[in-house]
């Protein structure tokens, strides 16, 4: 009970903190837009080797988009505990009668949440701009790929954060592997019109599935069965979870 | 309420506290003054268990630090030497983020909280977000912050660092308040002598990671004997003077020039015998001073140097200052 109690002011503070903090909402909003309306006005009418017929690039390409901002609003968890840590509030955290994995809970609950209103959010808007959802079952589906993947890569910046110490080489370092894992992913095109040694590198990454995950669930058409895509996105975000976990359990916060 | 026995702490090879033994007693307030680096952050740590100590154990109303880490958490508050509050709540939010984390039910949350609040006068202000609040507010708030779930120990690190001189006595005289009303045991460390001085029953003086002595803060200063009286006599008079002080509580005296310095105990209590012999023999006595040793004597007294007012560091600077959103000092 205590620790649900704690779990739960977690995820209430990293809501409200969200709501707040305006310009992030705002911030991770706009990126993922960018690239729909340059790419997606910009391609129009191309037909893109790889996609089926009868899929236009623009709801080709809003999966894509959806799965890219989650991975990148995901991370903030990571850069939120780098920052708790040079703020002192990381100690008060750490210093009450909690078990750590709560800990690591709450702020998973908390990431997952905000990434699943930013993905809510552009969907909405691409609705304007003409995609649909197919069907309730679909938006359900697409809820649930949303939670994998925003949890995969919440455990990734668990990890990282629980290695690198301040916020700056955070920032870059993420950038860095996250620049490759999104265009490695598929967002912009299909990957199998990549050379061969760029697939297998597509292969390993998670967001590939995510992508294709969401196009199977929204726009019915993907390159590997949707349960295919399920599957690994569970075993990737269980095992970032477990250890980011395992890696926060054993920092020091002072 | 705390036994410490042989608290050892080594980070690399370099012993930051070095065999370290005593005891706090129940609603004690207890200091640990030293010198930046002497290891009194590094004792809090280890008693409050975010650090393991190297070697030697202590228990706190009890419980082991080592083997009963959950239990010592439940029993102790902690103000870090740092701000530790999250400046995008509001001090309200953040009191409820504390208690929601140690567990308090919604109505002992909301009676505690209220309590607190009106004991370091924060009721009006509970629902501002904490980055418009100056450091004294923030400091109060994080005071009340740590009493919450009515620990048995509060540990204080720094309490008035990087605060103004009005501000650090508005923080001392809610600490006192505290310390009664909640009849809490309180630790603290601190490298200012006066705040020590003022605050504290007794104090434990630390330099490179060793107590070097621990009692209260008139008998430190006592045992350095009482102080030093000066009387200054008119011109010529000195040499008379001299002979009228044949006291026997008189352990030294120097002459220079028309001054007489006299080396005394219990300084306040001499002075008026003093100034009667004086009056008696007819000596004009120009000015009488005494001046009695500081804990900062005491300290030169047993290291053979004094604690220097170091700087902060520049990333603390900027760190507190960005957390007080600009506003400095007022309480």
């Amino acid at each position: 009970m205590a620790e649900l109690r704690a779990i739960y002011v977690l995820w209430l503070r990293a809501m409200k903190r969200f709501l707040r903090a305006k310009s992030q909402v705002i911030g991770t909003i706009v990126m993922p837009l960018f690239f729909l309306f340059s790419f997606g006005f910009g391609f129009r009418g191309l037909s893109m080797p790889g996609v089926s017929a009868g899929i236009d690039y623009l709801s080709f390409l809003v999966p894509g988009i959806i799965g890219m901002g989650l991975m990148f609003r995901s991370t903030i968890v990571g850069f939120s505990v780098l920052w708790d840590r040079e703020f002192g509030f990381l100690k008060e955290i750490m210093v009450a009668p909690v078990r750590r994995v709560s800990i690591v809970i709450g702020r998973l609950l908390g990431g997952v949440t905000t990434s699943l209103i930013q993905g809510i959010l552009i969907l909405l808007i691409t609705l304007f701009i003409g995609f649909t959802v197919p069907s309730v079952s679909a938006f359900f589906l697409m809820l649930l790929l949303m939670v994998l993947i925003s949890s995969t890569f919440i455990g990734l910046g668990l990890i990282l954060a629980s290695v690198i110490k301040d916020t700056q080489g955070f920032g870059l370092i993420m950038s860095v592997i996250l620049m490759p894992l999104f265009f490695l992913s598929g967002t912009f095109y299909p990957i199998t019109n990549l050379p061969e040694f760029a697939q297998v590198l597509s292969y390993i990454d998670p967001l590939t599935y995510g992508v294709d995950g969401l196009r199977g669930a929204l726009i019915g058409t993907s390159m590997l069965p949707l349960s295919f895509n399920i599957l690994i996105l569970l075993g990737t975000s269980a095992l970032m979870i477990i250890i980011g976990a395992v890696m926060f359990e054993r920092t020091e916060s002072v | 309420m705390i036994e410490i026995k042989g608290l050892t702490k080594k980070f690399n090879g370099l012993t930051a506290v070095d065999n370290v033994s005593f005891n706090v007693g129940k609603g004690e307030l207890l200091g640990l003054l030293g010198p930046n680096g002497a290891g009194k952050t590094t004792i809090i740590n280890m008693l409050s268990t975010l650090i393991r100590p190297t070697s030697g154990s202590a228990t706190l109303n009890g419980y082991d630090i080592l083997n009963e880490r959950d239990e010592v958490r439940n029993n102790i508050g902690i103000v870090f030497q740092i701000p530790a509050l999250d400046n995008q709540l509001t001090g309200m939010e953040n009191l409820t983020f504390h208690a929601m984390m140690y567990g308090l039910s919604k109505a002992e949350r909301k009676k505690r909280i209220n309590e607190l609040l009106e004991l370091v006068d924060l009721s009006d202000r509970a629902d501002t977000l904490v980055y418009k609040y100056s450091g004294g507010m923030m400091r109060r708030l994080e005071l009340a912050r740590g009493l919450i779930h009515k620990p048995k120990v509060l540990f204080l690190d720094e309490p008035t660092l990087g605060l103004d001189a009005q501000t650090r006595h508005v923080i001392w005289d809610y600490i006192k308040k505290l310390n009664h009303r909640e009849k809490v045991t309180i630790i603290l460390t601190t490298h200012y002598m006066d705040e020590a001085d003022f605050l504290c029953d007794r104090v434990a003086i630390i330099d490179n990671g060793k107590i070097i002595a621990l009692d209260q803060p008139s008998k430190l200063k006592d045992s350095l004997g009482g102080g030093t009286i000066t009387v200054e006599t008119e011109s010529g008079k000195v040499d008379k003077m001299i002979k009228l002080l044949n006291f026997k509580w008189l352990n030294k005296i120097k002459q220079r020039g028309n001054n007489l310095i006299l080396n005394v105990s219990k300084g306040e209590s001499r002075i008026p015998l003093i100034v009667n012999s004086a009056n008696k023999c007819g000596v004009k006595l120009k000015s009488v001073s005494l001046r009695k040793p500081t804990l900062e004597d005491v300290f030169i007294h047993f290291t053979g140097k004094a604690i220097h007012d170091e700087e902060m560091s520049n990333t603390e600077r900027l760190r507190m200052r960005f957390m007080r959103g600009g506003m400095h000092g007022r309480a």
